[in-house]
């Protein structure tokens, strides 16, 4: 099947769909890729790069779209591409089906078959197609990136020669995969980073990126975490007292990042025109919610306006800004999507319904809206409440008390050397000595031997317990003919051990070396 | 050569053979040691050879020299990952050897007599006994090796009644031994043990799971010294006894260990049929499994700085051992610290793993025993482990039901990724027996190991 990926036109709009290292892999899946000339400069990408991997560069979309069998694209189709996508075909590509109905219908009326990135299940399996986190994750380390620029200070504490430098203090709002990635970023820059998540459960995941995870001193007998992953809203009582603690904090910190969404719902409001009034001069508001309304009320969306002295960021394109690397990942994402789509490798997409991924991806199929889809069933962050299991481990009944046990089988030898002693004539008590103090020896000495050489000790042991030829030698002499062929036989036999032994002893230990 | 000089040559290479086994300490006198072993072997036979009980040659040199030039073409042939079979088949020749010196021993009537006559008589006995068992067994041992038999354990109905019941007759059979060679009979009674001590060699060893080898390897090899010094007291000569004590030990120290690593109890090694006795259901697995690619491999490793590879026996049948070392070569080169961490289990026989690298010529200071290594794996990003299942499997330290409960397991899951080679595995929602290949951060490259790895090497060079 054909594969095309059109230019972006929406404004703005930097990244492109594949890049020519996933191209390689997708050509490798038994596709066929083509691209509009220049859909990847804006990304820093050629059109010479692409073509040297084997994908045909197209001058004109109309034609590059006319061609396809599968659109490969970054944002949902809109204005001139809406006519130009062809009849009964499939199209893959970040949708928003809950607040696109008309895209949905429009998309349906002309037959294709629609996967949605954005609507990918959150499981453990899919993370690796999960373009929402991968986006997540660059908005979160741009938000800090645009925050420094518009901050008029370092990050990090220093102490000079001019004075001291106090390090900046920055609050970041919902723990969510673009919270992480800024807290990363914070705390690399030198940043002292506090988070605050709804979400218990995150606690420790932001305690292990050495920021300070800001608790609410509140009990609520309800889970905030909801079905896949993701917040929902929370009761009047627990968001008053939220409130009050980012009211406490807004007078304390320089930057605030804030990341939290409710799917489906408008952004919550969480940083009041009055906590804008109480930062400081020079503060800078960072709102990466400022797509769904903006989690602070002075967020204008795509600018960044200063009021109250504080500077506030409310770019939605923020994974654009840094066109190659979200490309790079986007790509990988939708690369890993059509391997899944292709589990015979042939070029020829198979959409399983009976796969949860591809299920919960599939928003239109064949003309028909199949989104929303059932509810996942795996969710990657509701960990399963963990039972306790107690093992009893029931002792075996004994009737000799536990104390006497370890004694026993130095009794049972004692009594069976006392037995032995008893009978044994004087001769055969000296070999038992010998005996005796070889095993202790050998005991001393094989403890010693460092288990990298436990298979040289098999084989020289092996060679020296060949040392059974002394009782061959010493009777190969007799008179009679058969004792003498069996010691012989007996001879021959312990030879082969202990030439074979030590020979492949040497062997071995030649080629253990430093 | 007088009997005193003869004695004093037992005792200095009764000193060597000591020597030699002390010298296995380290890896810089373990060579030393094994020209020590030579040189007292040597010993002992010239000084033999010499003295007044060696009268005729003939025989003597023919079998030394046919003897001497097979063992020597087969250490020179044997393929290191054939190391297990080697050593097997060694065991059983020095069981039969016993068996031999059993027999010719019984034939020459000595004069001896009364309670001396009895115990030379049942030191003969047990001679023997210990000589085929040690035969058949490690014949067995062998065939499973070389997999000319069935790994799997042959389970007999009432196996244990069995057992008993053998070494019943063994005793009964020791006894009418005994009274028949009174009257200097008792061939018959003797031919019938050593019948019943090979069956119960063969049986006992059947019974044994592929798994379970090392112990049944190092149990051999211990019985092959208690043959020796068995013989030793059948001859009243104490080279044999020192030497066979020696060798006796060192094996069951060896079983020891290996049945420690298992967190098994030597007896129902021995009883048989791993897996048997578990308690309650192990616990299913269930989880998605993330597969990976050569090339993904690669990229993984070039980022990480600190690897550590866990070899088990799926490298010894890929023979990987080069091809793991050439990565270990290009990727040390690249400035990364690449380790290797050994279960004492791992493989086929004690050392075996040390033996297949250092083959390889992996150097042995970057291979780390279990207990060296496992308190750190948080520090190490990537483990890589090639063919290995049980000795990695978390399940060991969690599930109390898992039929591997409590043995010591490389703790590899602690590090931030783990890859795992592995043959096959029905892709998508197998349940699987080892919680490790569906951890969140452990990637699955299927397909043979060697191939495969050749595979990231090139990815690794381009």
């Amino acid at each position: 099947m054909k594969i095309s990926i059109p230019k972006e036109i929406h404004d703005g709009e930097k990244r492109v769909a594949t890049t020519p290292e996933a191209a390689a892999q997708i050509i490798k899946l038994g596709f066929s890729v083509s691209i509009e000339s220049g859909a990847g400069v804006t990304a820093d990408i050629s059109d010479d790069a692409y073509r040297a991997v084997g994908v045909e560069i197209v001058k004109t979309a109309k034609t590059l779209w006319k061609n396809a069998d599968i659109i490969l694209k970054v944002r949902a189709p809109e204005g001139i591409e809406l006519d130009l996508m062809p009849n009964a075909k499939t199209l893959i590509c970040f949708i928003w089906p809950a607040q696109n109905p008309e895209l949905m219908e429009h998309l349906a009326k002309k037959d294709v078959t629609v996967l949605a990135m954005d609507s990918v299940p959150r499981m453990s399996r899919a993370q690796k197609l999960d373009a929402l986190s991968s986006m997540a994750n660059i908005a979160g380390y741009r938000a800090v990136i645009e925050a420094a620029q518009h901050f008029g200070r370092f990050f990090t504490g220093q102490i000079t020669a001019a004075g001291k430098i106090p390090p900046a203090k920055i609050l970041v709002i919902g723990a969510g995969v673009a919270g992480l990635a800024a807290i990363g970023t914070a705390k690399g820059m030198g940043a002292i980073v506090r988070a605050f998540d709804t979400r218990p459960e995150v606690k420790e995941q932001i305690e292990s990126m050495d920021a300070e995870f800001l608790m609410l001193d509140f009990h609520d007998d309800q889970d905030a975490g909801g079905v896949g992953g993701y917040a929902k809203t929370m009761s009047p009582e627990f968001i008053a007292a939220e409130m009050e603690l980012f009211a406490q904090q807004a007078k304390e910190v320089d930057i605030i990042i804030t990341t939290a969404l409710i799917p489906g719902r408008p952004a919550p409001k969480l940083i009041t025109t009055q906590m804008v009034k109480s930062m400081k001069a020079g503060s800078v508001i960072v709102d990466l919610a400022a797509e769904q309304g903006g989690n602070c009320e002075l967020t204008q969306k795509d600018d960044v306006v200063v009021k109250e002295g504080v500077t506030i960021i409310g770019y939605t394109n923020l994974p654009s800004r840094l066109a190659n690397q979200s490309s790079q990942l986007y790509a990988t994402n939708l690369r890993h999507l059509l391997t899944e789509l292709t589990p015979q490798k042939d070029g020829i997409i198979h959409v399983n319904f009976d796969d949860e991924v591809l299920r919960g991806a599939t928003v239109i199929k064949e003309g028909k809206i199949t989104w929303p889809p059932p509810p996942p069933t795996l969710s990657a962050a509701a960990a399963p409440k963990a039972e306790t299991i107690i093992v009893v481990k029931k002792e075996p009944s004994s009737f000799i008390p536990a104390f006497i046990k370890p004694f026993i089988p130095l009794l049972i030898g004692g009594l069976a050397l006392l037995g032995l002693g008893s009978v044994a004539p004087a001769s055969f008590m000296s070999h038992f000595t010998v005996f005796v103090l070889a095993c202790f020896i050998g005991y001393q000495v094989i403890w010693n031997v460092s288990p990298s050489l436990h298979t040289p000790l098999m084989s020289v042991t092996n060679a020296i317990s060949g040392i059974i030829v002394i009782g061959a030698l010493i009777q190969v002499s007799t008179p009679s003919i058969s004792m003498s062929l069996l010691a012989g036989m007996a001879i021959l036999i312990a030879t082969i051990n202990i030439t074979g032994g030590f020979l492949v002893t040497r062997r071995m230990l030649d080629m253990f070396r430093k | 050569m007088s009997q005193s000089l003869v004695t004093m040559s037992y005792i200095v290479a009764t000193i060597l053979f000591i020597l030699s086994l002390s010298g296995l300490s380290n890896q810089e006198t373990a060579r030393r040691g094994n020209y020590y072993g030579m040189l007292g072997m040597a010993i002992a036979i010239g000084a033999t050879a010499l003295s007044a009980s060696v009268t005729s040659y003939v025989m003597l040199i023919i079998a030394l020299t046919i003897g001497g030039v097979i063992g020597a073409k087969a250490a020179t042939k044997v393929e290191m990952t054939q190391m297990p079979e080697l050593v097997a088949i060694m065991h059983s020749l020095v069981g039969l050897a016993a068996v031999l010196v059993g027999y010719t021993n019984f034939m020459d009537t000595g004069s001896l007599s009364g309670v001396e006559k009895s115990i030379h008589e049942v030191e003969i006995y047990i001679g023997i006994l210990i000589g085929a068992v040690t035969f058949s067994g490690s014949v067995i041992a062998f065939g499973k090796l070389s997999e000319r038999i069935s790994g799997k354990p042959l389970l007999l109905p009432h196996r244990h009644l069995l057992n008993l019941g053998l070494l019943t007759l063994t005793i009964l059979l020791g006894s009418w031994f005994l009274s028949s060679a009174e009257t200097d009979g008792g061939t018959f009674p003797l031919l019938l043990m050593t019948i019943v001590a090979l069956a119960f060699g063969i049986h006992m060893v059947m019974a044994i799971g592929g798994a379970d080898m090392p112990v049944v390897v190092s149990m051999l090899n211990s019985y092959s010294g208690w043959a020796a010094a068995a013989t030793g007291f059948m001859l009243s000569n104490d080279l044999l006894i020192v030497t066979g004590a020696l060798v006796g030990s060192s094996g069951a120290i060896l079983s020891y260990i290996m049945c420690r690593a298992m967190n098994r109890h030597f007896l129902s090694v021995i009883a048989g049929g791993f897996g048997t006795v578990s308690g309650g259901e192990a616990a299913e697995v269930i989880g998605d499994i993330q597969s990976i690619e050569a090339h993904e491999t690669a990229k993984l490793l070039m980022e990480a700085k600190t690897i550590m590879i866990i070899p088990g026996y799926g490298m010894a049948v890929a023979q990987a051992q080069h091809t793991v070392y050439e990565m270990t070569k290009f990727l040390r080169s690249k400035g990364k610290k690449v380790g290797f961490g050994i279960h004492p289990v791992a493989g086929r026989m004690p050392g075996h793993m040390n033996v297949l690298l250092a083959e390889a010529k992996v150097p042995y200071d970057i291979v780390f025993e279990m207990d060296e290594i496992n308190n750190d794996w948080a520090d190490v990003e990537v483990s890589i482990v090639i063919g290995a299942n049980d000795i990695v499997n978390p399940s060991a330290l969690t599930d109390p039901n898992s039929p591997i409960a409590g043995m010591p397991v490389l703790e590899c899951w602690k590090s931030d990724t783990t890859i795992v080679l592995k043959r096959s595995m029905a892709s998508g929602y197998a349940g699987v027996g080892n919680p490790l290949f569906v951890e969140e951060n452990t990637r699955m490259l299927f397909g043979d190991a060697n191939v495969m790895l050749q595979g990231v090497l090139k990815a690794l060079q381009a």
